[in-house]
């Protein structure tokens, strides 16, 4: 890579969160941007920049990509961590596209309910991870008896399983007590590049606080699908 | 190959039809097993098929693949439809996210209750006319090619021709001011294999409403 890519949001948690976190595990150093402004915005839409109307955005070699998806197949591709064949990438992006709906759940949707639904809305996302999604990785787990989801060899898929795990622990401590193997699983933390990733000081964000959603409240109108 | 691919789903366009019109594009022919029970979900459920409990579902290659986004990766990648190399495909990833937010307004619009459905249509139109027709016509015009990406047929196209016509059915003067993307349609709609999906009797559904959808969200318990 010529350049550290670099990417954009507000400061705080959302969707970059998923980039974030591949990138750091792929041990890849990057620029982190934020917005702390609404003339910041503008001038990207200005710029033509903002396709969608959208701010999660990722500046590297040479593109100007959009869209979390793309961001994260493109950079799991380029940094290995997308399979060694077709039949391989379509598996880990079943697994990845499953693992998105939950963590989107936890970071775009709950966060944003009104105060009196909240609690609720957290309470439902752990219930759905407990009944519906964290049971299939287990049994993937279970039946190839491997370290990582696919082809023995780490990938994008573990990152992202090892992230919704963490995500749901800040939930509920309790979320892995019956999943033997992906407390196992979570071993995965000690990758070196994860490890440091999960160190104070390193550009990993917080859970949801209260100035990101005042910023994003006065300033802007941001539509999650 | 062992044989066609199966496709699992109610009779209906929803998340499947953009995975039926680029298999239809590639030319390769499916075949389909329609849910239309809730008990026939619950056999797919209970037999293990559906890795996340949810359609579609596709038979393919030994493989049951579910997840749209990955069922229609796979296919347009087999079928050399996802651009010359990764950033090719970023671009058409790009280009795909946004038509999928988009075609998600049109999936939802009768499950809305209805007494909301005039105003999500309305929402429709509008992001239709101010955001996503703009952008792809932009696309085309910045590099004067054929194609969205890579001068040359890919996913990307198809499905935003799909786009296309399922909004021309619910007001076809949205895209009179989109020179681009108009030629674009005609050109897709001119590969044979798209003239021939495009035919009556073809495998394309028709356009949903809310009765149908009555009938859908039974099959789902909702």
């Amino acid at each position: 890579m010529a350049a550290k890519p670099k990417l954009y949001y507000f400061r705080g948690r959302g969707r970059k969160e998923f980039v974030l976190w591949l990138l750091a595990a792929a041990g890849v150093e990057f620029e982190d941007e934020f917005f702390e402004t609404r003339e910041q915005y503008e001038k990207l839409q200005k710029d033509g920049h903002l396709h969608f109307g959208q701010v999660h955005l990722v500046k590297i070699d040479g593109m100007v990509l959009m869209q979390t998806r793309a961001i994260l197949g493109y950079l799991a591709a380029k940094c290995d961590l997308s399979g060694k064949d077709l039949k391989e990438r379509v598996g880990i992006n079943m697994y990845t596209d499953g693992n998105l709906d939950l963590m989107m759940m936890m970071i775009a949707v709950a966060p944003f309910e009104p105060p009196n639904k909240k609690e609720e809305s957290f309470v439902l996302v752990v219930k759905k991870a407990k009944t519906h999604y964290l049971p299939i990785f287990e049994k993937i787990l279970k039946d190839h008896r491997e370290d990582f989801l696919i082809g023995n060899k780490f990938s994008w898929a573990d990152v992202q399983l090892l992230e919704a795990i963490l995500m749901g622990e800040e939930l509920d401590a309790s979320v892995l007590s019956d999943f033997p193997l992906l407390k196992v699983f979570k071993h995965i933390s000690n990758i070196p590049t994860i490890k440091k990733f999960l160190q104070p000081g390193s550009p990993k964000k917080p859970p949801r606080d209260s100035h990101y959603l005042n910023f994003e409240e006065s300033n802007l109108t941001i539509k999650y699908p | 190959m062992a044989g066609k691919p199966k496709l699992h789903y109610y009779d209906g366009r929803g998340r499947m039809e953009s995975i039926r019109w680029l298999l239809a594009a590639a030319g390769v022919e499916f075949e389909e097993i329609f849910l239309q029970s809730p008990e026939d979900l619950d056999k797919l459920r209970n037999d293990g098929s559906l890795m996340f409990q949810q359609v579609p579902m596709v038979e393919i290659d030994g493989m049951k693949l579910v997840q749209t986004r990955a069922i229609l990766n796979y296919i347009a990648s087999k079928h050399n439809l996802y651009g010359k190399d990764i950033k090719e495909r970023a671009l058409i990833d790009m280009y795909v996210e946004g038509m999928a937010d988009w075609n998600e307004m049109f999936i939802m619009l009768f499950v809305h209750p209805r007494e909301e459905q005039d105003a999500q249509l309305a929402l429709l139109k509008q992001k239709t006319t101010d955001r996503y027709l703009p952008a792809f016509e932009k696309v085309l015009k910045s590099h004067g090619q054929d194609y969205l990406v890579g001068n040359r047929l890919s996913r990307a196209d198809i499905q935003l021709v799909e786009l296309i016509y399922n909004l021309e059915e619910f007001d076809p003067s949205l895209t009179a001011n989109f020179p681009l993307l108009k030629a674009l349609k005609t050109r897709i709609s001119n590969l044979p294999t798209v003239k021939k999906f495009l035919q009556p009797g073809s495998q394309r559904k028709p356009p949903e409403d809310m009765k149908s959808m009555e009938k859908t969200l039974k099959i789902f318990r909702m």
